[in-house]
Parts: structure tokens; sequence; C-alpha cells
């Protein structure tokens, strides 16, 4: 086929090249560009309420006078104004946290499906990823349901006499931390489970035949055989938890936001392109070692950790 | 060591199942709550389907929805399609690299930048923001999840079936068609499958790309949900649970055989 799909005449293999080749140029690369440009344009009142405009037309003089308007003011906004430099530490400390969280739940229950029968393990991998498919918003919707001030985990905390009072579980940094690790559980269990699954059980068989106790063969064959899916369930949940924004403007209260927020709120709410472009910009640049690790990964062994 | 359930592993997954399932089950039933007030139960009721019926607003949001998911999930599967093949079947072609990087990295790049950044392309190229633009957003996002799918069934596969029927004299095309196609259509399906869950989940990027006259169904339950907690809300909740359920059951059902297979294989997202 690969032969076949190099030769001459209509390529096929070109066609299935260029087509989506074409689409992700123009619709993810292009995108990227133009928001790095915009990101060094001034905000003004105009549509499109940022400035300076290339016009092509123009032609060369355009362009010079177009490079000499770029400006990297917006970066020093972001980095003098401590409303941005916050919201990104927030963004940091509540996907370090949760990814934290998330593998300390999820590394147990991928472990217990490797460990259940074949037949069993199929349905629990369904079990793990139907509530993926279920919308993002109704599993954020119904976690309002019950940690609202009225809500079921009051009435049973106060049923059960643990509280004098209703406590605020909703608009805090709990509520985020409890709607983030609902929300990505699957993405840790599912690669973590796949990587523990192909396991090689002679390994474990002859280490306990060796005499190696069941916790030590744990911790020296089945951990860092385990590894892969481990950094891959991370790096899944971590990286779009860096700029989550329904879960914490659902569930999370208004004293410090998440840079996702923020972006949201400059692009929507203050109409300054440009300074939201910024935010995007190096939201970006942290993000691009734990992305280029989860490139990296994905190109060596396309079939780890997808999930 | 054996295989079998521990204690802690029985435990671990009860706790897992009930955290994942829990707060689920209890929207669904105070969807049939009679009483306004969310916490107080009045009653089995099916008013608040009733009332949904009647809120034109809600029902067009989700037929903007449903007809962009359709179309969105369609077109991504083509192209993520074609992007898997010449993934796998391509050894070298010039721009490989960023090719890879590009079907990569929406899988894992943050919705409000990704939004963001086709916005900033549509207002550049001037388009009208609508149905159009958010149908291009979501089949730009969805058809890499489509690639991943298929791209892991495709190296899963048996080679030489292909190499026989060309050894035999079947042209790369035909080849392509009775050979290849049916092999990874089940990886095509689910893939179609996920492109539309992700379509009429996604809240953040359709923000972001539509615009007047093409409110989206979880733009619409947004704007509600800010606003507080709504039996309404709950009801539409519980319809698009139901529906989604009853097709994850149908599919997993269609191809019990094939989950197990993949299961094995170790591909979560073969098996979705």
């Amino acid at each position: 086929m690969r032969e076949a799909m190099q030769g001459k005449g209509i390529s096929g293999g070109r066609l299935a090249i260029a087509i989506p080749y074409l689409w992700l140029l123009a619709f993810f690369l292009a995108p990227f560009l133009i928001v790095l440009r915009i990101s060094l344009s001034q905000s003004v009142i105009a549509q499109p309420p940022y400035s300076p405009v290339f016009e092509i037309v123009a032609g060369w003089e355009g362009l010079k006078a177009f490079v000499a308007a770029l400006s990297f003011e917006n970066y020093a906004t972001l980095f003098s104004d401590s409303l941005y430099v916050s919201s990104y530490l927030k963004s940091l400390e509540v996907a370090v946290v949760a990814t934290a969280m998330l593998l300390a739940l999820g590394f147990p229950i991928a472990y217990a499906m490797a460990q259940a029968p074949r037949r069993l393990q199929a349905v629990l991998v369904v079990l793990v990823i139907l509530p993926f498919w279920t919308a993002f918003l109704i599993r954020i919707y119904a976690w309002i349901n019950i940690l609202q001030r009225e809500g079921l985990l009051n009435e049973m905390l106060l049923a059960l006499g643990l509280v004098r009072e209703p406590l605020a579980w909703l608009a805090t940094d709990t509520a985020i931390y409890i709607g983030v690790v609902y929300s990505y559980l699957p993405f840790m269990v599912l690669p973590i489970y796949a990587s523990l699954e192909k396991i090689d059980h002679n390994l474990l068989e002859a280490a306990a035949d060796l005499g190696c106790p069941h916790w030590k063969a744990f911790w020296l064959v089945t951990l860092p055989l385990a590894l892969p899916g481990v950094a891959a369930g991370a790096l899944l949940c971590f990286i779009p938890i860096m700029g989550e924004f329904v879960i914490p403007d659902l569930l999370g209260g208004s004293q410090s936001l998440m840079i996702g927020q923020t972006l949201w709120t400059e692009f929507f709410g203050n109409k300054d392109w440009p300074i939201a472009s910024a935010v995007a910009v190096v939201l970006l640049m942290l993000l691009v070692v734990p992305i280029a690790i989860y490139q990296h990964m994905q190109t060596r062994d396309p079939r780890a950790g997808s999930a | 060591m054996k295989r079998g359930l521990s204690i802690f592993n029985v435990a671990s997954l009860a706790l897992g199942l009930a955290f994942l399932y829990l707060p689920i089950v209890i929207l669904v039933i105070f969807s049939f709550n009679a009483s306004r007030l969310v916490t107080v139960w009045g009653g089995w009721s099916t008013r608040w389907y009733a009332e949904l019926l009647h809120d034109a607003a809600m029902l067009d949001a989700a037929w903007v929805s449903l007809r962009l998911a359709l179309l969105s999930a369609t077109t991504a599967t083509i192209l993520g399609t074609l992007a898997a093949l010449a993934l796998t079947r391509v050894a070298r072609f010039r721009g490989r690299l960023l090719f890879s990087a590009m079907v990569y990295a929406p899988l894992v790049m943050p919705e409000v930048i990704s939004g963001l950044a086709l916005l900033l392309l549509f207002v550049a190229a001037e388009f009208d923001r609508g149905f159009w633009t958010t149908a291009v957003a979501h089949t730009t996002l969805t058809m890499c999840f489509v690639a991943i799918i298929v791209q892991s069934r495709l190296i899963g596969f048996d080679r030489s079936l292909e190499e026989a029927a060309m050894d035999l004299g079947c042209p790369p095309l035909r080849t392509f068609f009775t050979i290849t196609l049916p092999l990874i259509a089940p990886a095509i399906a689910s893939g179609w499958m996920l492109a539309f869950a992700l379509s009429l989940d996604d809240l953040v990027i359709a923000s972001f790309t539509t615009g007047p006259g093409a409110t989206t169904l979880p733009i619409r339950i947004y704007s509600e949900v800010r606003l507080g907690v709504k039996p309404e809300i709950n009801a539409i909740c519980t319809i698009m649970i139901a529906a989604v359920t009853v097709a994850v059951i149908i599919a997993s059902l269609l191809s019990k055989r094939r989950i197990a297979a993949s299961a094995g294989e170790g591909t979560p997202g073969a098996a979705i």
C-alpha cells in the first residue's frame, strides 16, 4: 500500500495528505499566527478592535508602517499587573494539585480494573468511558445541584448532625477541585489502565517464584512498567486543566480567577482583544514544554494513552 | 501473583464508579421532582418535561446543535480518516513532523486558546460568525480525535490482507475500498460518534465562533445555569443523558467483540 501510494499518476496518498494538511494549516496553525500578531497590537475602539490593521494593498510601505507600530506593551502589562500574574499562578496551582489528586484517585481504580477478570474489564472500560460521553456542562451542573447552599451535601451533613448550619461549598476552591477531579477522572484512569493491562504477568510470577514479596514486585515491576500510562494520564489532565474555564466559572468563587476566566473576561467583558491574545500566547508558552512531551510520547507510540 | 480482585480493589472500583455516577443519578431523579424547589421532594412528576416542549428558545438551540454536530462530525470523520491514513501509511513526506504535531496538539489544547484563535481568524478573514464558522471550528478540533482512533486501528491490523490483494493484481484504490475500509469501519464509526458527542458538548469554542441566530444548546444551557439551578435544566440534561446512554449501549452491543479485542490491545481510544 505504501509503495502504491507513493507511486505515480493520481496519487491517492498525496491527496490523503494534502486535504487534512491544508485544512489544519488554515484552521489550526494560521489562527495561532494571527493571535501572536494581534497580541502585538494596541486596543482601539473600532471594528476590529485592534490597531494596526495590516492592509495588503498598501504594499511594502504599508508593511514597514505596520511593523513599526507593533508593540510589546500588552506583554509589559501582563507582567506588571498582579491580576494576570495571580491568575497564572492560580491556574498552575489548581492544575498541579488536581493532577496529583487525580493520580492518587485514578491509579487504584485503573489497577483494580486491570486485576479484574477479562470479561469484566471490557464492561468496566465502558463504565468509565460512559460519563465522558455525557456533556461536560451537564456533569458540572449536576454538582451545582449537590453543592449549593440548600443542596444535597448540606442536607446530608445536617441530617447526620456533622454540621450545625449549612456550609458554603459552591464558590470555593473545594468546589473547583471536586469539579476538575470529577471531569478529568476518565482521562487519568484509561491511559494508566492501558499500560497496566499490557504488563506480562509472567514477570510478576517470576518475581513471586524468586521470593519477591508482593509489595516489592509491585514497586519494582508493575510501577515502572505503568509509568508511560501515568505520564500520559498526567499530561492529558494537566494541560487542559491549566486553561479550564467552565469549571471555575460555574463552581468557583470570584475572588481569584483562573487564567481561562481572565482571558474570557478580557475578551467578552472588556473587549480588549490584544490583551486577551497576549494572555493566550503566554499561556501557550507555559504549556509548550508539557505539550511537546505529550507529542513526543504520541509520535513514539500512538497507541499509548490516547483517550 | 494471580489475577483477581482484592478487597482494596473492589473498594476502589466501587467508590470510583459511585463518584462518577452518583451526581448524574441525582440529577436524573430530581428532573422528575414535582416541586420547583430543587431540594424539596414534591413527588414524581413529568411537568418539567412538558414545560420544556414550550420553551421555543431551548428547542431552537437543540436543533442548531443537532445540525451542527451532524455536519461537523461527518466532515471531521472524512478529514480525520485521511489524516490517519497519511500518518500510518506514508512514512515520509515533506512537513510530516508539522503535520503530526497539528494532529495531536488540538487534543490537549485548552479550549479558550483554540476558540480565541479561530475567532480572530474569522474576523481577519471577514467571515460572518454563525453556524458555518462554528461548524468549521468543530470540524478542526474533532477531526484530530477521529484521526487518533482510526490511526490506532490502522496500526493494529494485519497488513498481509492488503498485500495479498495487491499481489493478486487489485489496484490500490480498489484494495482500499474492498479491504482496508471495511477493516477500519468500526473505528471510523466510533470516531464519528465521538466527534458528534464532542460537538454537541462544546460550550467554550462555540461561544467564541458563533454569532447571532446560531445559539447552540450548551450556550443556551450555560446562560440558564449561571442564573441558578432550575428543574427545566434538569429535564433537558436528563434527555441528553438518556440519548447518549442509549447510543453508547447500542454501539457497544454492536461491537462487543471489538471492544474486548481493542481493550486487549490496550487502546482506550479504540474502545470508545
